[in-house]
């Protein structure tokens, strides 16, 4: 242990309503402590300026996955374990199912949070990729009241995201996916498990007539946040599967990413394997039945 | 900053100590209650030596601060033998040589109860799934895939 | 009992949690220390200053000038301070400079940023190229920590007329031990003329090292000094010299404050400042016949030796005699060099400098076969040493070895031929995945290099105890290899006697005899043999004095030790290694008897190699070796294994990255060795030709199962891709991605 404690303090509310409200009474004072699977790391390692933070695990508004007809709603705690067992998600969302089960080991999924993963904002966390391939949008909550933001929009700059000093993230809510759909994760990580990813890409496809009527692709550790890839969604989108200009597709990417060298991986590799995995995803999506 | 009333039970024995929040359940296994089994091998939840079951899921004790351990239920490896006797992993870990240094062993054994806990007949995929997150420089996990099936052939053939 | 797959004596507390690791240790009053460090990769210290806000007064604080003794450490060249005193010169950034005890760890932690040193920077040589350069010169005249010349026949003569000539360069990384235990001691002392005491408890694989150290640390005699090695939580060398350094601090802080104090680094300090594999940069040069039979060899092998000589020079010595692998060559030139660098020091890593000029010997004959056209199996064949060849010091191979019978069990095990052929029509599709099949063969001497143990003189004993029952004495370390368990059998198969009735003693200087370090493949076969020795002699002695008769029961035998016990106070007997009269080694002109004995093996990997990502998965691996006579199966197998991992992890994926001679990785998060998931089931199989040298014929397996897979995977991959540059470990990914686009294209 790196830090000196007595320098740092954690509050621990007894509910959502206690939480916003000392986030309000003390503004910017806090930051939000949730499954504590990254801040206990920087706090083990002494990379942490002496802070307060606000322990939320007790808070159960922000529990439990909710489905309804259209969308699966996820609080900002449900663990990446939750995530791996939940059936719905399995029926949905496989790719998110790929990427929890790809986050640390077992012991990191039954304490890690998907709102903690979010608001991290690390560009190398597993799950905002599959997150931006769905259409995600995250649900803000302050004593103010609630808002919705897109998440392809959340996050932006390097750790910065469109979230207020009083807000904190409530829910994650993603629309189910609708009509024929085509899905792809990717992981490319520093080993086969309990891994930190060097390129991650998760893909969805919606396939109408034989075309990409609509297509997201959202990108980890090839730039400051998680991106979607947009120029190269659009050079595919509209497109019959048996012609998908899938060279086009991988210069389009070279736009969408802006990757660094650093202690993982190199700028030219992510720059390469991620050309090369989205020609594989696009390869797989011609050539699926529908 | 007060200090928090800690109340764990820990293998069955209740316990009550006074620390900082953020005091990690590790060294509160270890110093305050002086259960030394539990290891610290590398502080970041990476190794897996520190792992215990924690209200029956396995945890990094090294990323758990005190106030998020109020009042659980916490098994370490010393909870996993009854008295003398081994329990049917430790033994087939004993036989089957499956501690080398033994430094990982006790997260490792706290990692495979629970995966048989979860899944008493793993196939050995599921094994290395269950396993991946405690690292081991000795064995090239050979001899603990091996202690494992093992374990978990015994266990249900019982 | 010998062959016997007897059960790990300290199992059972193992699988307990029980077990007793250096920071499980609680000792009343203890401080913790903690180090300062340098910071710079060189300059010289001109100032410590010691920050605000900390109460400074309550601090116990150590610096050079407390040191009652020589601030140097005990090693082969006594170069390395234990501490950087003002006016002195900074060497490496991880340097200790201040040591710091506090009864409060958390206070500790503050402490240690609150203290700033003043530095007057120098220019810092920080790769072998700009040493060898001489860009700077930071050791001695000419940056070199050791330079060997190995010489046979005439090569010089050879190049002109040779059929083919191929030349090679060859790269292996800084690999890091990466024990799940990260160093530890515990240190309690007394002051006090002339009866002062120090003791040290630690994980550590040489507790005579430690010995000696602290005693020109403190200026105490060998009574005065006290070492107990502790339970340790793996070591593969990383444990054989740094922990002379930690706990001289651990010891220093003790003398100081008088109190005892406990230094235990965390995972970062542990794995930024201690020793690791030393890089290397191998050129061969090779002339062969039409038929591919060796003409001559000439082998530049150079090691980075890091700050300080440590163990260097017997590194390097190693890895020269070992560079030609397992062939014959009639000529033979090969200069070894280890240079400086302002870098932490390198160190021990299992293999000992023989996995690094192995790797480029074994890549660099599958790139022979592929420039000459031939099979590797077949090449390798046409000059594997046999029975009365020499090597390259001129030692004459008296085993009747069959390396050709090896290879071929090891190919057939894995089903080289089918898959080669199989793999080839596979490769040629549009599957990005490729897959190849390849191997490595290679030996490991045993013991140490050349005159070491005989002019080491290493000393083990037996007891026998009120009980009845018998104590192994020997200063070998216990480090999950499993030496209390074969030690036991050894001796309870010479004294025929169930192995429960024998244990081995807690290691400590003031019971054991040193029986030199738990180091080089050496403790099995040499301290093995002297414990059979000394286990003869107790039977002897026994029979002598006529407390026992042959043949005997067990029960017969424990109450004449309970008798002889009871009548003589103590019942010992020891034995001593001496210089065995064939075997000749001279250590100025590097010829005659490297080592003993040598194991011989032969490794076969299979691999799929993904063309999207380039990740390399291992599908399949074998690992043959003849080994004398194995003591105990599951154990000796168990260690193949974890060397073959760790084998696997240099080759592919253990990367130190460094920024300023500073590991910059330096987390498990980063620094990536193999779980559970990136391994294959290793498949161990173990050929018997006892040899006289070791117990029962047992040979050294300790560090074999390091040398033969990195080779034996960057030719499977040469297999699988074509004949890319793959010149260097670790393969990661990107460098092989580069490699890649350099022969396909981008």
């Amino acid at each position: 242990m790196r830090s000196y404690l007595p320098d740092f303090d954690l509050q621990v509310p007894d509910s959502l309503g206690e939480a916003l409200a000392l986030l309000t009474q003390e503004l910017g004072q806090y930051r939000p402590f949730a499954g504590g699977t990254d801040l206990m790391v920087l706090l083990n390692a002494g990379l942490l300026p002496a802070a307060r933070f606000l322990d939320l695990s007790r808070c159960q508004e922000l529990r439990g996955i909710q489905e309804t007809s259209t969308h699966l709603s996820f609080g900002a705690l449900t663990t990446f374990t939750e995530v791996r067992d939940c059936k719905a998600v399995h029926q949905h969302f496989p790719n998110l199912v790929k990427s929890a089960r790809l986050t640390g080991a077992l012991a990191i999924q039954n304490r890690g949070t998907l709102g903690g993963n979010i608001a991290n904002a690390s560009p190398a966390a597993d799950t905002p990729p599959s997150l931006l391939a769905y259409g995600t949008e995250v649900e803000l909550i302050s004593l103010r009241g609630t808002r919705r933001v897109a998440y392809e929009a959340f996050h932006q700059g390097y750790k910065k995201m469109d979230l207020a000093p009083d807000e904190l993230l409530q829910r994650i809510i993603i629309p189910k996916p609708l009509g024929r759909t085509f899905h792809f994760y990717r992981k490319v990580g520093t080993r086969q498990a309990q891994a930190i990813s060097k390129i991650c890409l998760a893909a969805c496809a919606r396939i109408e007539n034989g075309t990409v009527a609509e297509f997201r692709i959202g990108l980890g550790s090839v730039a400051p946040v998680p991106a979607r890839a947009r120029n190269a969604e659009a050079v595919i989108l509209g497109k019959p599967l048996e012609a998908l200009p899938i060279e086009e597709a991988q210069l389009a990417l070279l736009a969408d990413i802006s990757p660094i060298d650093d202690i993982r991986s190199s700028a030219h590799y992510r720059r390469v394997v991620s050309q090369k995995v989205l020609g594989q995803m696009l390869r797989e999506l011609s050539q699926s039945s529908f | 900053m007060a200090d928090l009333a800690l109340t764990l039970n820990v293998n069955g024995k209740s316990h009550t100590v006074r620390v900082h929040p953020l005091a990690r359940l590790l060294d509160i296994l270890r110093e305050e209650l002086k259960l030394t089994g539990t290891k610290e091998g590398c502080g970041e939840g990476e190794c897996g030596a520190c792992s215990i079951l924690m209200n029956g899921q396995v945890v990094n004790s090294c990323l758990i601060p005190a106030a998020q351990a109020q009042g659980a239920e916490i098994i370490t490896v010393e909870g996993l033998a009854e008295g003398e006797k081994l329990s049917p992993l430790q033994a087939a870990f004993l036989t089957h040589n499956a501690a080398q240094c033994g430094f990982c062993t006790p997260g490792m054994l706290i990692a495979a109860q629970d995966l048989l806990n979860r899944c008493p007949n793993p196939d050995e995929n599921q094994v290395r799934d269950g396993l991946s997150g405690n690292l081991c420089r000795c064995t090239g996990y050979v001899k603990i895939l091996d202690a494992v099936k093992v374990a978990a052939q015994e266990g249900s053939s019982r | 009992m010998i062959g016997a797959p007897a059960i790990r004596k300290e199992g059972r507390a193992k699988v307990l949690g029980s077990t007793c690791y250096t920071d499980d240790m609680s000792a009343e009053g203890a401080l913790h220390g903690a180090t300062v460090r340098s910071q710079i990769p060189r300059g010289i210290l001109k100032g410590i200053h010691f920050g605000e806000g900390i109460p400074w007064n309550e601090f116990v604080i150590v610096t050079a000038a407390d040191i009652p003794g020589k601030n140097r450490v005990a090693s082969i060249v006594h170069d390395q301070p234990f501490l950087v005193g003002i006016g002195e010169e900074i060497t490496h950034p991880e340097q200790p400079v201040v040591l710091l005890a506090h009864g409060d760890r958390q206070l500790l932690v503050k402490a240690r940023k609150a203290v700033r040193l003043e530095v007057e920077e120098l220019p810092a040589v920080l790769d072998l190229q700009s040493s060898l350069d001489l860009t700077q010169v930071i050791y001695g005249t000419n940056n070199l920590l050791k330079e060997i010349h190995i010489r046979k026949g005439e090569p010089d003569s050879v190049w002109s007329q040779a059929a083919h000539v191929i030349e090679g360069e060859y790269r292996t990384g800084a690999q890091e031990q990466m024990y799940l235990e990260p160093n530890a001691m515990l240190a309690v002392t007394e002051r006090g003329d002339p009866n002062a005491q120090v003791t040290v408890y630690g994980s550590l694989q040489c507790p005579y090292y430690v010995h000696g150290a602290l005693k020109q640390l403190f200026d105490l005699p060998d009574d005065q000094v006290r070492v107990i090695a502790l339970e340790m939580g793996g070591a593969f060398g990383g444990k054989e010299d740094y922990p002379s350094v930690i706990a001289g601090h651990a010891a220093l802080l003790s003398w100081k404050s008088g109190k005892p104090v406990k230094l235990v680094y965390d995972r970062e300090e542990d794995l930024v400042c201690t020793t690791k594999r030393h890089p290397s940069r191998t050129r061969i040069k090779t002339a062969f016949d039409t038929e591919g039979k060796f003409l001559a060899l000439e082998i530049d092998f150079v090691l980075d030796g890091g700050a300080y000589a440590t163990m260097s020079p017997v590194v390097l010595s190693r890895g020269a005699l070992h560079s030609t692998s397992v062939y014959c060559c009639p000529n033979v030139h090969i200069h070894a060099r280890a240079a400086a660098t302002n870098t932490p020091p390198s160190g021990a890593f299992r293999g000992f400098g023989a996995p690094q000029s192995l790797f480029a010997m074994e890549r660099h004959m599958d790139v022979c076969a592929t420039q000459m056209g031939m099979d590797p199996v077949e090449l390798r064949r046409k000059n594997f040493l046999k029975i009365g060849d020499s090597t390259a010091t001129g030692q004459i191979i008296q085993e009747n070895l069959d390396l050709g019978g090896l290879m071929d069990r090891v190919l057939k095990e894995i089903g080289y031929h089918d898959k080669q052929k199989a793999f080839a029509a596979h490769n040629a599709t549009d599957d990005p995945i490729k897959r190849g099949v390849a191997f490595s063969v290679f030996m490991h001497g045993c013991g140490f290099t050349g005159s070491g143990e005989a002019t080491m003189a290493s000393v083990a004993g037996v007891e026998g105890l009120a009980d009845g029952s018998v104590s192994v004495l020997a200063a070998s370390t216990e480090m999950g290899q499993g030496k209390n368990t074969v030690f036991s059998q050894i001796v309870a198969e010479a004294l025929k006697l169930p192995v429960d009735m024998v244990n081995t003693a807690i290691v400590d200087t003031k019971y054991v005899p040193n029986s030199g370090p738990t180091v080089g493949s050496r403790t099995t076969m040499i301290v093995g043999k002297l414990l059979e020795d000394a286990a003869y002699g107790l039977k002897q002695s026994l029979i002598q004095h006529g407390f026992l008769k042959e043949p005997y029961s067990p029960e017969a035998f424990k109450e004449a030790v309970q008798k002889a016990h009871a009548r003589l106070g103590s019942i010992k007997s020891y034995a001593q290694f001496h210089k065995q009269p064939h075997i000749v080694w001279d250590d100025a002109s590097y010829r005659g008897d490297a080592y003993p004995t040598f194991s011989w093996a032969c490794y076969a990997a299979e691999i799929a190699v993904d063309t999207v990502t380039f990740e390399v998965k291992v599908e399949d691996f074998v690992a043959a070796q003849e080994v004398g006579r194995v003591v105990n199966p599951v154990l000796a197998a168990g260690q193949i294994e974890g060397g073959v991992a760790q084998g696997i992890g240099w080759g592919l994926w253990e990367d130190v990255v460094s920024n300023q001679g500073r590991m910059v990785n330096n987390q498990m998060t980063n620094y990536i060795i193999p779980t559970s998931a990136d391994l294959p089931r290793i498949r161990v199989i173990f050929l018997e030709n006892p040899h006289p040298a070791g117990p029962g014929g047992a040979k050294g397996i300790g560090e074999l199962p390091m040398d033969g897979p990195a080779p034996a995977l960057l030719n499977a991959l040469q297999n699988a891709l074509g004949p890319l540059r793959l010149d260097e470990v670790p393969m990661t990914p990107e460098r092989l991605l580069t490699r890649y686009e350099e022969v396909y294209g981008g």
